[in-house]
């Protein structure tokens, strides 16, 4: 067994240039999930059937299936039936964004379901409404513990974006295959691309980890 | 100020309140005693409606608590509770624990709040503490914070969950003088309490209740000194 340096040294550049998408489709889905699952987190604690059951519907709908069969929906299923022309792009961001918010608005949903019932009766015996208490009183609590759950989730979210390559987006993933077939080098290629991975993901779980430190010291 | 008529409550099969009957006027002081499970809580959370009525109808100042068509927010406006565990916004200072709600209930002015909230912190005695938060309070600190917070947003009737039961025993003094000083000042309030010493010292009536009903009531002399019922009989013979 070999790992021939003088190819990983000849392709890294070329392999480095693929984080920029990877960690665009990352964090532009990170964060328009995290919008999207807090309003589906609100909604799903809704006694309205009407704004519980569709928000359900949805987080278990993305969260029983792949990521994979969600990309090929969106990109190649739904323009058939739709009639919108398929740009891999917007696709990629949109599957991604959906997919991130379902994860997401579990955690949101766990994060306010943690908070004591009695800060939402004081909040309410107080003469604030529902939606002033949570803006006030709920959501700054369920905030602060969400942080180390929403970490993990980029972290799964920052290597599962590898998947956009599928329909063709220049990540980090797309460019190892490229790497692979260009130097018939394939063990170079996915190695070296896991290793880039693997520092990305060490790296933030660090941040998360510090973050989390942070907040022990801190206030509850 | 406050009527409870037929006052039924159920939770699932189980049948809390069992029709309660209670008139409070303004100014007076009441507080509820009884062993654990007869409904004393319950019936005070159905007076602002933090459980809804299965049957009966609860007025405040002529309004109907238990209507629909009242705006249950308003209600509370003027409807002060205190709870047994505090519930302070852990998030918050003190300071700002009680400025809340008036800022953004009653769309006080910020200086106004904080102005009103100091005057109610130095009156229960905690004005040096008006930046800490409430995990850097003891437990009778806690509680006389959320009593400032209720009075922050100027309220015709005081209702007291359990104050004091959750407090170490040396730090209830602290809680119960406050409220005998509310008492004094004239406020209108409903305490549910173990605290006999406090009945008999600020209560204007003692109210007792097991079972779901009240079984007697009484001015504190007569209800302590001279009690009817064999059920109260047996009940303060256990606890005093």
């Amino acid at each position: 067994m070999t790992y021939d340096l003088g190819v990983v040294r000849r392709y890294l550049p070329f392999l480095l240039n693929g984080i920029g998408i990877t960690f665009r489709f990352t964090v532009v889905a990170f964060v328009l999930g995290a919008v999207l699952g807090l309003v589906v987190a609100l909604g799903r604690i809704q006694r309205n059937p009407f704004m519980r059951l569709p928000c359900v519907w949805y987080t278990d709908f993305i969260r029983g299936t792949p990521l994979l069969a969600q990309i090929y929906l969106i990109h190649f299923g739904l323009p058939q039936v739709l009639g919108y022309k398929p740009v891999g792009w917007i696709d990629a961001m949109v599957a991604l964004t959906i997919n991130a918010g379902a994860y997401i608005a579990e955690i949101w949903r766990g994060a306010i379901e943690s908070i004591d019932p009695g800060q939402m009766e004081a909040a309410r015996s107080l003469g604030m409404t529902y939606s002033q208490a949570m803006r006030y009183v709920i959501l700054p609590q369920s905030f602060k513990r969400a942080i180390p759950p929403l970490g993990n989730e980029f972290i799964a979210l920052l290597k599962e974006s590898c998947l956009v390559s599928v329909i063709g987006l220049e990540d980090l993933m797309m460019r190892a295959n490229m790497m692979s077939g260009r130097s018939f080098r394939p063990f170079e290629a996915y190695f070296t691309v896991a290793l880039i991975y693997l520092i990305m993901t060490l790296g933030f779980s660090r941040l998360v980890a510090r973050l989390e430190g942070g907040l022990k010291r801190g206030r509850s | 100020m406050v009527e409870v008529r037929d006052l039924h409550k159920s939770f699932g099969d189980l049948e809390v309140l069992k029709g309660v009957n209670l008139d409070v006027k303004k100014g007076e002081v009441v507080v509820v005693i009884g062993p654990s499970g007869s409904g004393k809580s319950t019936m005070l959370r159905c007076i602002n409606h933090l459980e809804t009525p299965t049957k009966g109808h609860i007025t405040i100042d002529g309004i109907r608590v238990d209507d629909p068509r009242t705006n249950i927010n308003l209600v509370r406006q003027t409807v002060g509770m205190v709870f047994q565990h505090f519930n302070l916004f852990p998030h918050l200072t003190t300071l700002q624990n009680i400025t809340l709600a008036p800022r953004k209930v009653l769309k006080m002015d910020a200086n106004q709040a904080e102005e009103e909230g100091l005057a109610l912190l130095a009156k229960v005695g905690l004005a040096d503490k008006k930046d800490q938060y409430p995990d850097q309070l003891s437990g009778g600190q806690k509680q006389r914070v959320a009593i400032a917070r209720a009075l922050a947003m100027h309220p015709r009737l005081m209702l007291f969950d359990e104050p004091t039961s959750a407090l170490d025993p040396e730090m209830i003094g602290e809680v119960l003088s406050v409220m005998k000083q509310l008492a004094i000042d004239g406020m209108t309030m409903i305490v549910v309490s173990h605290e006999m010493g406090f009945a008999r010292e600020v209560a204007d009536r003692v109210l007792f209740m097991d079972g779901g009903v009240f079984i007697e009531e009484a001015p504190p002399a007569e209800f302590f000194g001279n009690p009817k019922h064999e059920r109260t009989k047996a009940f303060l013979s256990k606890v005093l």
